[in-house]
């Protein structure tokens, strides 16, 4: 497993250029599959529009304490890009004016951004209630100074959202990294303590499942009755809810999809499982995505492969909802993961 | 013409064997799809069952997608070889239970 990050390494499937080109020759560029404008415009959903903002992400830097082998983010500890106070301001004031109810934080890993606890706080008294914090559970281990962010969670009513691939350490270590399992499971012990994951407590607990491979995920519901018999068999670990999450073909998975020849039949196995109904609750047409140095993007994949928003406010710092929900969605071959079988988002199945 | 037996992109186009005889296509995947619901059996289940018997009749399309489905539902390598065990246990002793005929011929043959 790599330690470092495709951009490190100077891997050429680091360069957004590259994948997008990528993305559109071969079995779309020949005909062989329908692009995903094609598609959209045979199931009559071009040109993919906004619906009622509800949710702001903000990536606060790429910089993650591990280097996961799927990771869109390409994100590890040797990425620098972090999200600066000033930016962090110009997101309290847009947040001010935003008619969205939630943000939601992610990263790398979004607590190790030095500036993530202020934020949290400041965001607290302008009035933001619904907060989301997608943690990768090893940071509240990796350092003593982190121990305490159940704690910090819990007094906010942060709502945590942690990768955990599979209830199995090797699945996990595979993906994630050696001992990513077992640092994993402390963690969930002490967010269990504080009372995450815990019936009537109100503090919630949500894993994040992603295949570990080029398969696309199977029913939530029941992979999530597996997890919770597991997990609390093994570990008396209890939590909320399982969202399973398809891979989108961009950066490091692209990188495996492609290194193993498992590419075109990942593809396929997407235009295949193209569900119109999911296109309907697509998380771009509900959410605006922040990059660390501010730019706004339809979503955290759209950010990593640079594809800024089609609006003339494309920085936080020019903040203007009406103007930005006029916009169309940008969207390329990578966007059949959000619209294969049930769905896919952050939050999970769509439908 | 491929030049081998089997291509494992041909998968992909099985629902093609409609084109030549769209009625009895459609009822074989409406039955196929029918079959794999979740039913006294879990899906979970019967793929687990689908991946036995793929290798007992030998089909590489069968293992392939039944590897696939098993992973996409979670199933562990350990659960997929013991169930690839209990197909090879039928398949050998189904040739071994032949043995006893063999016994009693010979010994019907033998004075």
């Amino acid at each position: 497993m790599a330690t470092k990050s495709l951009k490190a390494r100077k891997n050429n499937w680091s360069n957004p250029a590259k994948q997008l080109e990528f993305l559109s020759n071969g079995i779309f560029a020949e005909g062989e599959l329908p692009t995903f404008q094609e598609k959209l415009k045979n199931t009559e959903a071009f040109p993919l529009k906004p619906k009622k903002l509800e949710i702001l992400q903000i990536n606060l830097g790429y910089m993650c304490n591990q280097v996961c082998s799927h990771c869109h983010v390409d994100a590890g500890p040797d990425r620098k890009e972090i999200m600066t106070v000033q930016t962090i301001q110009y997101c309290l004031e847009a947040i001010k004016k935003s008619g969205a109810h939630t943000l939601d934080l992610t990263g790398g890993a979004p607590e190790m951004n030095p500036n993530f606890r202020w934020f949290v706080k400041e965001a607290a008294k302008i009035g933001v209630q619904d907060f989301i914090v997608r943690s990768n559970l090893t940071i509240i281990v990796a350092n003593k100074k982190y121990h305490d962010l159940p704690e910090f969670f819990k007094k906010y009513n942060v709502h945590v959202v942690s990768s955990l691939p599979f209830y199995k350490r090797e699945k996990t270590d595979k993906q994630r990294g050696k001992g990513v399992f077992d640092a994993s499971i402390k963690a969930l012990k002490m967010l269990n303590k504080v009372g995450y994951g815990k019936p009537d407590s109100g503090l919630v607990l949500d894993l994040v499942y992603n295949p570990a491979g080029a398969f696309l995920p199977s029913g939530q519901k029941a992979m999530e009755q597996d997890f919770k018999k597991a997990l609390w068999e093994d570990f008396q670990i209890e939590f909320n809810q399982l969202f399973a999450i398809t891979n989108l073909p961009i950066s490091r998975f692209l990188e495996f999809l492609i290194a193993s020849e498992n590419y075109e039949d990942y593809m396929y196995a997407l235009v295949d499982a193209y569900n119109p109904k999911a296109v309907q609750e697509v998380m771009c047409r509900n959410t605006l995505s922040v990059s660390w140095d501010g730019y706004l993007y339809d979503c955290d994949f759209n950010q990593m492969l640079a594809l800024k928003v089609a609006s003339n406010v494309q920085h936080i710092k020019e903040y203007n909802e009406a103007t930005l929900q006029n916009r169309t969605i940008i969207t390329s071959q990578h966007c059949y993961g959000c619209t294969a079988g049930a769905g896919s988002s952050c939050q999970g199945s769509l439908s | 013409m491929a030049k081998n037996y089997y291509n494992p992109s041909d998968l992909r186009k099985f629902s093609k064997i409609k084109d030549w005889n769209e009625d009895l296509g459609d009822k074989f995947f409406t039955y196929y799809e029918k079959v794999f619901e979740e039913g006294a059996l879990s899906a979970r289940e019967k793929s687990l069952i689908a991946l036995a018997v793929s290798h007992v009749v030998k089909c590489p399309y069968c293992i392939d997608a039944y590897t696939q489905d098993g992973l996409r539902r979670g199933i562990t390598k350990e659960e997929m070889m013991e169930a690839v065990h209990a197909g090879a246990a039928i398949e050998s002793g189904a040739t071994l239970v032949h043995g006893v005929q063999m016994m009693n011929k010979y010994d019907k043959l033998s004075m």
